[in-house]
């Protein structure tokens, strides 16, 4: 019997989160009273309160803020993935995200490596937006393509 | 906004018990018979009956949180007091529950109040514990263990902290265990021992991380008055914090500051005292970065430096800050923070034996909830 992975639990305030990322795109709400960004997705503006909110692309691109490796499984889904890392990415917009970093051994992550998102399919409504190391790109503007 | 903080109560209450269970694997004893055994040392140790208890405050168990939990407790102790409530701030609750019955008793709705834990993660129910919920669970971020991994590789980054020195917190944890006949882990561990661990989530070990456990655990809070003729010494409560940054980690600016700060800076000025004056710490340990941190932020060393003041038998029996003398959560105990609180009255009225810090007149103990996400602060002196 196979173990079935934890999943988002998709509602009315992340749909949209996930539905971008099903379609590879990485969209954040930001409040549209004060320009704050809204992450974790949330009916009020952590900032000003407002329930006002649009989404909007961001760059995909950020920084490894801390990461850890996992080498203990505390769920079954998990087990034959040991060891696997779990990375927090600070977007070049500003929010930090909970993620993992792909395309590079456990042993090559370190804080301040530059990374931006990539999108892996895990069930038929559900993509997860991982990252993957990147040479350096410029700060200076976060480039949407 | 509270704009500074009053206390009326400062110097006016006291800690008149205290009493705990055995700690460990517990088979038999469910969570409610866990607080009323604590209660009934607590009450046994101060010389107070039952029926003189008129509040029953609670923190529910981690593993099983229940409605009108205090009111259960009260059931099982028989007794139908005018204050119960259940307060919850994690691990921070045990002092949050202090201050609480300092509040009631000072407005006069209680005298003699009871602030108990008890639970049975070991042999009772660990449900809550492997709940896996939220998106972040998707990418396999789940447990405690991953939220202080994480806070721990970016102090790592901040400011160069090394593993020898969150080792010297397991060490001296456990050094101190030995000498305490209720501690679960009496082995001493040498460095090499604490490199041969194997990696939890790294960068934490296993002996970066406290255990689950039974047990219960409970004092007795009264006033400086009724104090007075039980039967052991008062312990004063001089200064009592709180702080709680409040937000999960992706929302939280700052990771290597803890609401310790505040917290602290509360607690001392309450006490009118500032580190120097400190005897020994009780630090909330559920992880070795935690006391660094702590330290730190109460002013006992600079930010950044607290990797460097724990090595060296610094905070060893013998040291200039002994902390954990009863091996705290590390290896007294991994219950969440009452056991502490025990500590620190015991070494102020010197029951300590072979690990009692000579003539400790005032202590400090942190207590800390979820990930650095609530803090609070208790200091206790041997006189007012």
């Amino acid at each position: 019997m196979t173990v079935e992975r934890p999943l988002p639990e998709i509602g009315d305030q992340n749909r949209r989160f996930w539905e971008s990322a099903r379609n590879g795109r990485l969209e954040l709400q930001r409040c549209k009273n004060c320009g704050q960004w809204r992450y974790p997705p949330a009916r009020h503006c952590y900032g000003c309160l407002s329930e006002e909110a649009e989404w909007a692309l961001v760059s995909g691109r950020g920084t490894v803020y801390s990461f850890v490796v996992f080498h203990q499984a505390f769920h079954p889904a998990f087990k034959e993935q040991v060891p696997y890392n779990v990375a927090v990415v600070e977007l070049v917009e500003g929010p930090r995200l909970v993620s993992n970093i792909v395309d590079c051994r456990n042993e090559e992550i370190y804080v301040g490596m530059p990374v931006e998102a990539v999108y892996e399919p895990v069930t038929d409504e559900v993509t997860l937006v991982k990252f993957r190391p990147v040479e350096v790109w410029e700060r200076a503007d976060a480039v949407v393509d | 906004m509270a704009r500074t903080v009053r206390w009326p109560f400062r110097n006016r209450y006291c800690i008149v018990g205290v009493g705990n269970t055995a700690y460990g694997k517990l088979p038999g004893w469910s969570h409610v018979a866990l607080n009323v055994e604590a209660i009934k040392r607590a009450l046994d140790d101060a010389g107070l009956r039952k029926d003189n208890v008129d509040g029953v405050l609670t923190k529910a168990p981690t593993s099983d949180f229940q409605m009108l939990y205090s009111a259960r407790v009260a059931q099982a102790l028989g007794i139908s007091p005018r204050v119960t409530a259940t307060i919850d701030q994690a691990g921070a609750s045990n002092i949050g529950l202090i201050w609480y019955a300092m509040s009631v008793i000072d407005a006069g709705m209680a005298e003699v109040v009871v602030c108990s834990y008890g639970d049975n993660p070991l042999t009772g129910s660990r449900a809550a514990y492997r709940r896996i919920a939220g998106d972040e669970a998707a990418y396999g971020l789940m447990g405690a263990p991953a939220g202080y991994a994480l806070i721990t590789r970016r102090y790592m980054h901040e400011y160069g902290l090394k593993p020898e020195q969150l080792a010297a917190v397991a060490i001296a944890c456990r050094k101190h265990a030995a000498l305490n006949p209720n501690a679960q882990f009496r082995e001493p561990i040498t460095l090499e021992d604490y490199f041969n661990s194997r990696f939890v989530v790294e960068p934490l070990r296993l002996y970066d991380c406290c255990p689950i456990t039974d047990g219960g655990a409970a004092v007795v809070v009264t006033t400086e008055e009724r104090a007075r003729d039980l039967k052991k010494p008062p312990v004063y409560i001089l200064g009592v914090g709180q702080s709680h940054p409040a937000k999960d980690l992706v929302l939280r600016e700052n990771w290597t500051t803890s609401g310790a700060k505040e917290s602290g800076r509360i607690a001392f000025e309450m006490a009118g005292i500032t580190p120097q004056d400190v005897d020994v710490v009780q630090l909330y340990d559920c992880f070795t970065i935690v006391p660094i941190i702590t330290l730190e932020d109460y002013g006992f060393c600079n930010k950044g430096e607290g990797g460097a003041f724990v090595e060296g038998g610094r905070i060893e029996l013998g040291g200039e800050l002994p902390l954990n003398t009863s091996g705290g959560l590390l290896a007294e105990t991994g219950m969440p923070g009452m056991q502490l609180i025990i500590e620190a009255v015991r070494q102020l009225r010197g029951e300590c034996g072979p690990r009692q810090v000579p003539d400790a007149r005032i202590a400090v103990v942190s207590n800390q909830g979820g990930i650095m996400t609530t803090h609070a602060t208790l200091v206790l002196g041997r006189e007012k």
